[in-house]
């Protein structure tokens, strides 16, 4: 079988002796959103989809777990809302970053890591924006 | 195969020939994911409330819901696409195509659900439920 290992031979180089940088964790970032966007954000975005064709008492159910009586978010609505809206954005952030590297640019050492962590700061700000909005852009507007 | 030399092994093996497909359809959907997805979150971002009917009225108009469906399914194969790199770069032996079946068959069955709700919603919206 092609994945015996012979073990007598040394592993490439690997998680376990890699140095932790922006570069490397921008990349494990975008997987790891990626992954949760599509597991918990599918599933949560298909419930909503099914709740809303199926009639006014399934979208109450689906609401009740992430909101209180007076209608803003419990809980479980600011960590399943913030930790996607973060997901989507910074999965956003990388996967732009990602474009320009699969066009070979960006891979000097100081422009590939400013741009690392400008996927953060983009994330972060972006996340903040969408919920100010929401929370206060409205009651004001 | 195994009882062949290194190179007759390796040669036996070759390449699956669909790498580049995979890899150029993840672009494509991503740049359309990335035009869908602000949209959307826009869109609802600027919704005036969340209330089943104000949701309801808003998907049910075509402009909304045809975006939508083209949102879901470029989404959809994309994170398809995705997580099957992430089963293929951590899953060597056989479990890896028991996921793989699971993936298409959780991709597949969440995507119609969807879609089938998006079009329930903007073909009965005018309708009594």
């Amino acid at each position: 079988m092609a994945n015996v290992r012979n073990t007598a031979r040394p592993l490439s180089p690997h998680m376990s002796i890699w140095k932790w940088g922006p570069s490397m964790a921008a990349s494990i970032t975008h997987r790891v959103t990626g992954s949760g966007l599509a597991t918990v954000g599918t599933i949560l975005f298909v419930w909503w989809l099914v709740a809303l064709a199926s009639g006014p008492a399934a979208y109450a159910c689906f609401l009740d777990l992430f909101t209180v009586k007076s209608g803003a978010l419990n809980i479980v609505g600011y960590v399943f809302g913030i930790g996607l809206t973060y997901s989507f954005f910074q999965h956003l952030s990388t996967g732009v970053r990602h474009f320009f590297l699969d066009q070979g640019a960006n891979f000097e050492l100081k422009a590939n890591k400013t741009t690392a962590l400008l996927t953060y700061v983009a994330a972060i700000l972006l996340t903040i924006a969408f919920w100010g909005f929401i929370i206060w852009g409205k009651t004001n507007g | 195969m195994g009882n062949g030399t290194s190179i007759g092994k390796v040669r036996g093996l070759g390449s699956a020939k669909e790498g580049a497909h995979h890899w150029w359809h993840q672009r494509l959907t991503g740049g359309a994911n990335l035009i869908l997805t602000l949209w959307f979150v826009l869109s609802i971002a600027l919704l005036p409330a969340y209330d089943f009917e104000t949701v309801r009225h808003w998907l049910a108009q075509t402009q909304v819901a045809v975006p939508l469906i083209l949102l879901v399914i470029a989404t959809f194969y994309h994170f398809r696409l995705g997580l099957q790199v992430v089963i293929e770069d951590y899953i060597h032996d056989e479990v890896h195509i028991v996921l793989m079946v699971l993936l298409n068959f959780f991709t597949l069955t969440t995507g119609t659900l969807a879609i089938f709700s998006i079009l329930k919603i903007a073909f009965t919206a005018g309708a009594a439920l």
